[in-house]
């Protein structure tokens, strides 16, 4: 009884929020490591382009809501999310004609880049709080469950309650359809695999026929559609306000460069290993461990390695540890 | 500034149209700054004290009163001290009603009001260390200071028989004054607070906090915080884990925001917010002239209250003398005197009667002479936020 309820306190507080936050993560990730892999250049606007995402889906799915729409127990935000991602995809194109094109044809540094996509957050920062305003807005609907923590404390009898929100669900099974269509994309298809080939040898690739407008166009498709769908479960799971896409950027990068930036996989772990951390190191620890020890040992404190204030700190220091010891991530990335 | 111009011009109009002595009286409020929302309310519920008192025309020698406007801002206590100081030498008011936020009042006091013996009346300052400031008599307050909500807090969870609390807040001043205040006084009823953390602002996702929260226990969970912040942000996050289901919620977490948000998810949950059963009268004299709900403006109309009535008791307009009638004035023993009433209390006092002003906020004060406080207690039934009583 005492370890299943630690186990159950354990998973309430830090598996299932864990891993939908790495889930989150990791589809951030890995539009950040496709454009750095592809384009070459760290996309500081990725956080507020998926805010511009999240924002687009909300408006359509207040429009589905007024009239009458809906996808039963999920949210419509569902139903709405396509529609997101090709506005976002369409807003991703004109920028790229507007702001990236010149610099591509000029041939300029990566770090002339950088400044420019920052250039750009800014702007789209802007345009999101323009349009929806700065505040919280709300657009999750449908069934806010699938086991509540009372229902279960009902039906097992235990004393923790366990909850999983349908969000963190969705957020878990959509994470894990993206990521295989993304990898069989990249790995099956005739365009993925000439990415991969302007990836790996920009020239080589050049030499053997690729079009290279090509395939930025596909790249910022795809990334419209991963910051699209990240931006949208990160709302539909917590809340959408536009800052928050903006502090988000911090453990993104960290995700990518920890998991190698520019390959995809590594994203992916990256993602996890800075979500697990971040709430490992935050959580206190007194609950689980007070199930677990015998009475003579139960802690007094909190058992809390650092407190929640610091989660951002967490993300960087993982990300200052691999610079210095392992550049080029845990799995074989671009060094940055 | 059209606004200021404006009146100005009509202080101007009343001066010429009067004929026995004008008093100008100080506002002092802070009209730009970050409660720059809140300080329309408070001048104008201070200026209709005024307008009551002139209309009644029944003060002493036929005086009539004129505000005079400054701007103390909230945050920029060298403003609120030129503010002050214009008001004295180049106005020559008689009395102050002001500054707005506690670190203005506190420097005005200290740098202009001592100085020059004039009396200040805050309507809105509420931090703890004004309660013990040096002020030789000059200094009240129509507010009650923070410490006194921790003292109700208590009180209330003592009431409910809760003993082991966990409590959050706001991490600054206000949310930080509180949940110190709050848990003085909860141990020193005997309660036991489990753990007392910080929250930041902003934030989109709050269930790390909540699982330390959790894992240190207790049967209730204090929030204070702001309703369109993270308070309800944690609360939100507490619920889904099923950590707590009963919170306390100070006034920072009162709004019907609550309501929508949570409704009966949080049935039984309670707390306070700063009123008085005076308020509903306060807004039927008030009428349409000005939002009388607004915070502290029932403050504004008690301080200029407080500053007219002793003026008539000391029978004299010098602060160094009217200064030792406001105690008298506002508490007991006297005849009560609900807002719109202030005539009948300047008949009273003249004929040398005792008032007890009640005013539009309950208005007692204790101690150096502030506010001891009216609060209504507020419990969440079938997802309303019902007012069960004063205290």
């Amino acid at each position: 009884m005492e370890l299943l309820n630690a186990i159950v306190a354990m998973s309430n507080y830090v598996l299932i929020p864990a891993i939908a936050y790495g889930s989150q993560l990791a589809l951030g990730a890995l539009g950040v490591t496709l454009v750095y892999g592809i384009l070459r250049f760290s996309n500081f606007a990725h956080g507020d382009t998926m805010a511009f995402g999240a924002m687009v889906t909300i408006l359509i799915t207040w429009w589905f809501q007024s009239m009458g729409l809906s996808l039963g127990p999920l949210p419509t935000a569902l139903l709405a999310l396509p529609f997101g991602i090709v506005i976002t995809a369409l807003m991703m194109l004109a920028t790229d004609r507007v702001v990236y094109r010149f610099y591509r044809r000029v041939k300029a540094k990566p770090i002339i880049f950088v400044m420019v996509s920052i250039g750009l957050m800014f702007i789209l920062n802007g345009v999101v709080r323009f349009i929806v305003g700065p505040g919280e807005q709300f657009f999750a609907d449908g069934e806010r469950f699938i086991i509540s923590a009372r229902d279960f404390k009902d039906w097992t009898g235990l004393e923790e309650g366990l909850a999983f929100r349908t969000s963190q669900g969705i957020t878990i099974v959509t994470a894990v359809i993206v990521v295989a269509a993304l990898f069989w994309f990249l790995n099956r298809t005739r365009t993925g695999k000439s990415m991969r080939a302007f990836s790996d040898n920009e020239d080589l690739a050049l030499l053997s026929g690729i079009n290279p407008e090509r395939v930025v166009m596909y790249t910022w498709l795809i990334v419209a559609a991963l910051a699209t769908i990240a931006g949208v479960l990160y709302g539909l799971d917590k809340t959408f306000k536009p800052f928050t896409y903006f502090q988000l950027l911090l453990p993104i990068f960290a995700s990518a460069i920890v998991g190698g930036l520019g390959n995809p996989l590594g994203a992916i772990a990256g993602g996890f290993v800075i979500a697990f951390s971040e709430v490992t190191v935050t959580y206190a620890w007194k609950k689980v461990l007070g199930y677990l020890l015998p009475e003579s040992l139960e802690p007094s404190g909190l058992v809390q390695l650092m407190s929640t204030d610091y989660k951002f700190a967490v993300s960087f220091a993982i990300l200052v540890v691999v610079l210095l010891f392992k550049p080029t991530g845990l799995f074989k990335g671009k060094s940055v | 500034m059209k606004k200021l111009l404006l009146a100005t011009a009509a202080t101007a109009l009343m001066g010429s149209a009067a004929t026995a002595e004008e008093i100008k009286l100080g506002v002092l409020l802070g009209f730009t700054g970050p409660l720059d929302s809140l300080a329309p309310a408070i001048a104008a519920g201070a200026e209709f004290a005024m307008a009551e008192v002139n209309d009644s025309g029944k003060m002493m020698d036929g005086i009539t009163f004129a505000p005079v406007r400054g701007d103390s801002t909230c945050i920029d206590a060298g403003a609120a001290t030129a503010s002050a100081e214009r008001l004295i030498t180049a106005d020559g008011v008689k009395g102050i009603v002001g500054a707005m936020c506690s670190g203005a009042t506190g420097a005005v006091l200290q740098n202009v009001a001592m100085p020059n013996g004039m009396v200040l009346i805050s309507p809105s300052a509420t931090s703890p260390a004004l309660s013990t400031v040096e002020d030789n008599g000059l200094f009240f307050r129509t507010a009650p200071s923070d410490a006194r909500q921790g003292e109700v807090m208590a009180n209330m969870l003592k009431e409910r028989g809760y003993s082991n609390v966990a409590v959050t807040y706001t991490n600054n001043d206000y949310g930080k004054g509180l949940a110190d205040s709050f848990a003085a006084a909860w141990e020193a009823q005997g309660g036991t607070v489990t753990i007392n953390a910080a929250h930041e602002d902003g934030k989109a996702d709050y269930s790390a906090e909540v699982g330390a929260l959790a894992s240190a226990g207790g049967d209730l969970l204090v929030v204070a915080g702001y309703v369109d912040q993270g308070g309800s942000g944690i609360i939100q996050a507490a619920l889904d884990s099923g950590a707590f289901d009963t919170f306390q919620l100070p006034d920072g977490m009162i709004s019907s925001t609550l309501e929508e948000k949570f409704g009966t998810d949080i049935d039984g949950s309670f707390g306070q917010t700063p009123g008085s059963s005076a308020a509903e009268k306060f807004a039927e004299v008030v009428g349409d002239a000005f939002d009388a709900t607004s915070t502290y403006a029932d403050n504004g109309y008690d301080a200029a209250a407080l500053i007219m009535l002793a003026m008539q008791a000391a029978g004299s307009t010098d602060p160094q003398v009217y200064k030792d009638k406001i105690m008298d004035v506002a508490n007991a023993p006297g005849e009560q005197i609900f807002p719109g009433e202030l005539g009948k209390a300047l008949e009273i006092l003249a004929s040398g009667g005792e008032v007890d002003l009640v005013g539009a906020s309950a208005v007692e004060l204790i101690g150096q002479g502030e506010s001891a406080g009216s609060y209504r207690e507020i419990e969440m039934q079938d997802g309303k936020l019902v007012t069960i009583g004063y205290r």
